[in-house]
């Protein structure tokens, strides 16, 4: 410590002292505070992450103002009636959510066994070379935009339906009554199957994600008590894993009630409600998409809005508690990029 | 002599009884049928895919001329005629979308893992992100139509974009998240050790260092938006001719996919097969960039 000797030297020569100063303190001492720069930049952070609640209440809003009419005139006998004319301004929304569920989980019949097999292949199975693009290739699938998928299954998987696999189905379980009547190729089948193909890739990526989050001594325990491999993989995978896996169905689920376009290109588009699986049918986003832009008269509008807001609030649950099962699962688990 | 007592010796397997040999052959057998089940799930997965990208080639590539990049679509009963007036609405519905989603997502992803991480508010905001990701993109069509195409009485480019950035800012602001969670905190202490303010920290330590993920995520966000055709249905509306004006109805690549492969005529299922390979073949492209960007990008730093 030598004070003095510095004090003196700051009376003789200023300048001498912004030489002993560090760099650092010298910019410092000029800059002065960042209170209210960091400050600043913490509330624009702060509002445009509030922007995403804001977006989440002005969509319920908007849906909620512009369907008030139907609201009001219909009630919620809106959702159990099965009338739809537009011409004497009746509107009802049954046939559609019958058409949404019923495709919904026929697609989920059809993709959680095969995105099952796939995540426990490429998790468990899998030799190590090939793991890499056999995940890129399941990840490209829902990288292909929905009116691609809609394209090829009226050209391809359409005519497939009606010439090969409809026959085949209605000659081998027509007794069941789910595969009679007129087989068009197009309906409610062939639209199941376009979306389990359109849902596979989330559901089997995030299994996947949640079987790697699995510990491995669970694995080494169940091998070591003399399990083969695949008790290996229901015992110490499957079972540790359950709760992340329904919540990735779930989430399929709310991508599928939601998909569009696939769906309206190869669904028929009308509104009845039939046992057979090849009658036509429609659903909730189909019959947005069709008539919204021809919809005349404000009731006609504000019905299809509501029919909006119906699948607003339903995918909004359904994700919901998908997420919050899939975080019960993965919340320790490293953060992936893709 | 010597052999003797080895063969005395019980062999591994003796302890079991023949019942327990039979019941571990049933579960040998049980786990190869399994193994097998999986195997023939995954052929099943891939398939479809080689099958869709095969018949995009197979027609697609037949239809594709200069035509289709230089010429705007022909009247009906007339051939020839392209796409290029969708592929440049497209990219500007796009360019409008980035402009308002990116920073908005990025600056929302900056305050969950730099300002608001641990907080109830930070967990909210991830949580509705997450659900946003979820909600069908025709909802956010309908939504911008009545607040939007409604107020000014005309469907405009500048709705398509609206909606199409509304889709982009939750999976950007979760991968920016996810990927300044990923910068050591070390780095961020040095910074502030040497008296950077917070906010020039954030931008420029934090921000930089996860920016080839950041970049990723922005990509992918983009790929996904890029086929989107229901939230343009009732915003971007479509158009036959050339347009540049933001407040106009606008031409985008998938309406007008859309709206050729559901018409009635053979030269225009011909352009939805070209205009669906030039959409994938973009799509594609910048997806497997990410991918190879990502796999050296992501950054190893220990905490």
């Amino acid at each position: 410590m030598s004070n003095p000797p510095a004090a003196s030297a700051a009376d003789v020569a200023p300048a001498v002292v912004g030489t002993t100063l560090s760099p650092i303190r010298d910019y410092l001492a000029k800059r002065g505070s960042g209170r209210l720069a960091d400050n600043s930049f913490a509330a624009v952070m702060l509002i445009c992450a509030c922007s995403i609640f804001a977006i989440v209440l002005f969509i319920f809003g908007i849906l909620v103002v512009h369907s008030r009419l139907s609201l009001v005139q219909f009630g919620w006998k809106f959702f159990t009636r099965q009338a739809w004319d537009p011409v004497s301004g009746d509107f009802g929304a049954l046939p559609f959510i019958y058409g949404t569920l019923a495709t919904s989980l026929l697609a989920l019949c059809m993709a959680v066994p095969l995105a099952l097999g796939v995540a426990i292949f490429l998790t468990e199975l899998c030799p190590r070379p090939l793991r890499a693009p056999i995940s890129f290739l399941t990840e490209l699938l829902a990288a292909i935009p929905s009116v691609v998928y809609g394209l090829w299954a009226v050209f391809v998987l359409v005519p497939l339906m009606r010439d090969v696999i409809g026959p085949f189905l209605s000659k081998i379980l027509g007794w069941t009554g789910f595969f009679e009547g007129p087989n068009f190729g197009v309906g409610l089948l062939t639209a199941s199957m376009i979306l389990a193909v359109m849902i596979l890739p989330i559901i089997s990526s995030l299994t996947r994600d949640i079987m790697t989050a699995v510990p491995n001594s669970q694995r080494e325990a169940a091998l070591a008590l003399g399990a083969t491999r695949w008790e290996m993989i229901r015992i110490g995978v499957l079972r540790n894993s359950r709760i992340g896996i329904v919540g990735a169905v779930m989430l399929g689920l709310g991508r599928a009630l939601g998909e569009t376009m696939a769906v309206t290109m190869v669904i028929g588009n009308h509104p009845d409600i039939s046992k057979s699986l090849f009658a036509p049918g429609y659903t909730l986003a189909s019959v947005i998409a069709n008539e919204f832009s021809e919809a005349t008269g404000d009731l006609y509008l504000s019905a299809l809005i509501e029919i909006g807001l119906a699948l607003f609030l339903v995918t909004i649950v359904v994700n919901a508690i998908a997420r919050l099962m899939v975080w019960a699962v993965t919340r320790n688990a490293p953060a992936r990029v893709i | 002599m010597s052999t003797q007592p080895l063969s005395n010796q019980p062999r591994p397997m003796d302890f079991e009884s023949k019942s327990m040999r039979s019941n571990r052959a049933r579960r040998t057998a049980t786990n190869y049928f399994v193994s097998g089940l999986c195997i023939l799930a995954t052929v099943l997965v891939i398939l479809p895919l080689l099958a869709i990208l095969f018949y995009l080639i197979y027609k697609g590539a037949s239809s594709l001329n200069l035509a289709f990049f230089t010429h705007i679509p022909a009247p009906v009963g007339e051939t020839g005629g392209g796409m290029a007036n969708s592929i440049i609405g497209s990219g500007i519905i796009l360019f409008l979308a980035s402009l308002m989603g990116i920073p908005i997502g990025i600056a929302a992803g900056v305050y969950l893992a730099e300002f608001g991480r641990g907080t109830t508010l930070a967990n909210a905001v991830r949580f509705t992100a997450d659900v946003l990701n979820g909600v069908p993109s025709i909802v956010m069509g309908i939504s911008i139509y009545s607040l939007i195409v409604i107020q000014q009485k005309h469907f405009s480019a500048l709705a398509g974009g609206v909606a199409l950035a509304i889709m982009m800012v939750p999976t950007i602001t979760r991968t920016t998240e996810e990927m300044l969670a990923t910068v050591p905190h070390a780095i961020r202490e040095a910074a502030l050790g040497l008296g950077v303010p917070k906010w020039r920290t954030a931008i420029s330590i934090s921000l930089r260092t996860a920016s080839p993920g950041i970049i990723t995520g922005c990509m992918l966000a983009f790929a996904r938006v890029a086929g989107e055709t229901a939230p343009l249905l009732f915003t971007a509306f479509g158009n036959q001719f050339w347009s540049f004006k933001l407040s106009e109805p606008i031409a985008a690549l998938p309406l007008q996919i859309y709206v050729y492969a559901i018409s009635p005529y053979d030269e225009w299922h011909r352009l939805a097969w070209a205009g669906s390979l030039v959409l994938i073949v973009l799509i594609m492209v910048s997806v497997t960039l990410v991918r190879i960007f990502a796999n050296r990008g992501v950054l190893k730093g220990g905490s």
